[in-house]
């Protein structure tokens, strides 16, 4: 009976066949993304960086030159000479005359699908967050990336207060999401119908970063000033 | 000659339009409903798996004799895998902006039963020229749903085709076409079309082979 069997199905194919098929379809695959990747590489971290460099002066209009400044707890800022990977840094805008017209920070956080990154513009004359811009982000098509080019949404940003308190370390008031239509006060978030969680993950970003970096810089204004 | 022309027209027509793989076949709904929000997406998407398609088809049936039938399924994917990454790092090198607007569903390419359907179906069984015609009418032919689909959500949704404003200002928006919804009812809109001209053919031919019968029996 079992013999009946065997003999009925078809003649298997030998383990080393198969090996040969998947290992060399594997190294040639795997030959050919690395070739692509590396060809690749330099036009893609030139495209990123040419889109930080319009990301940054967006968000500061008035700037016209813009310097990296690396932040160290110990010793403040200093600037930024070519490539620093992993330190948190931030981008000092600078008008015609040299002067000091804000500073541009990078933040990221979680929102509905994936890490978003943005990058904002802080102006320390008004004590305002005067412009955002997402640089990074899944959300999902036609909801959450409304937090990229929604005017009304984006219009939260032209002037959200984000001033010191009595206490020189921390923001006077967090900034919080609010529902559509219910904002009442400059560090209120209008959220956006629709894309809930991707706008309250936009405020809460803001809110960690601003926390963090706002009292940093205004401790340090005067390091930042002769960047250019 | 003549019957082997007619079957490679065949094999490239027929993608287009007799079994366009979304309004006839129904395949690739996930990338056909989510990136169709505009027609630059739509037709970026469209293409990107068309290239994917043509490239996996052109491979898997060149290598046809040497995948075993055991392991065939994991090469197809690893080769559909790969263009599929070659497609993300070219798409990131040409535009961010459009790779960002794209978001995952470049990589979800990969699962996009369509590709792996042809490779199944047509590549492991036909030789390469069959194979790369199969695969680009089957691509032009998604590519072409996709742009139906997303030029009309683009024109209702935005009142804009490809960015440029067709209206005039007074033009009220349907946000719901944007909206995942407008998908559903775009795609729903389109098949009734297609199958509306695919039954009217249909009968037109009936009536006139039944005019030809009855003529031949006078």
């Amino acid at each position: 009976m079992s013999h009946a069997v065997e003999a009925a199905r078809p003649a298997q194919t030998s383990a080393w066949h198969m090996y040969r098929a998947m290992v060399s379809v594997g190294v040639v695959c795997g030959l050919l993304i690395v070739g692509v990747f590396q060809a690749t590489l330099p036009i893609i971290e030139r495209n990123k960086a040419e889109a930080l460099r319009s990301a940054i002066f967006h968000v500061l209009p008035d700037a016209t030159t813009s310097t990296t400044f690396r932040f160290d707890e110990s010793g403040g800022f200093s600037v930024v000479k070519g490539e620093s990977a992993g330190m948190p840094q931030v981008y000092a805008g600078y008008d015609d005359d040299h002067q000091l017209v804000g500073l541009a920070v990078e933040a990221q956080g979680m929102g509905y699908q994936d890490v978003i990154r943005l990058i904002y513009g802080y102006s320390f004359v008004d004590e305002t967050i005067i412009g955002i811009q997402v640089l990074d982000s899944k959300e999902t098509p036609g909801l959450g990336d409304k937090i990229e080019n929604d005017p009304e949404f984006l219009a939260n940003f032209e002037r959200l207060d984000v001033s010191l308190g009595e206490d020189p370390s921390a923001l006077a008031r967090a900034i919080v999401p609010v529902r559509h239509g219910n904002k009442t006060h400059p560090w209120e978030v209008d959220g956006i119908t629709g894309a809930t969680i991707s706008s309250k993950a936009i405020a809460s970003i803001l809110d960690g970063s601003a926390q963090y970096w706002v009292p940093r810089i205004r401790r340090n204004l005067e390091a930042l000033q002769g960047g250019e | 000659m003549a019957a082997s022309t007619k079957s490679s027209t065949d094999d490239f027509i027929k993608g287009l339009w007799k079994e366009n793989p979304v309004f006839v076949q129904v395949l690739g709904m996930c990338p056909a409903l989510a990136v169709s929000n505009s027609a630059r997406n739509a037709l970026a998407m469209g293409l990107a798996t068309a290239f994917v398609l043509v490239m996996s088809n052109v491979v898997v049936s060149s290598l046809r004799h040497f995948i075993p039938k055991e392991v065939r399924i994991a090469t197809y994917i690893l080769v559909i895998a790969t263009f599929v990454t070659l497609v993300d790092y070219v798409i990131q090198a040409i535009s961010l902006d459009l790779y960002k607007a794209l978001g995952a569903f470049i990589s979800l390419i990969v699962v996009n039963c369509l590709i792996l359907g042809r490779a199944e179906a047509f590549a492991s069984k036909n030789t390469v020229a069959r194979s790369t015609l199969d695969g680009l009418g089957m691509g032009i032919g998604f590519a072409f749903a996709l742009f139906s689909i997303g030029a009309v959500r683009e024109i209702f949704g935005a009142g804009s085709l490809f960015g440029t404003q067709l209206f005039h200002d007074r033009f009220q928006d349907w946000v719901v076409m944007i909206l995942p919804s407008g998908g559903f009812f775009t795609l729903a809109a389109w098949l009734l079309l297609f199958n509306w001209v695919k039954q009217r053919r249909t009968k037109t031919q009936g009536d006139s082979t039944l005019a030809l019968s009855e003529g031949a029996a006078r």
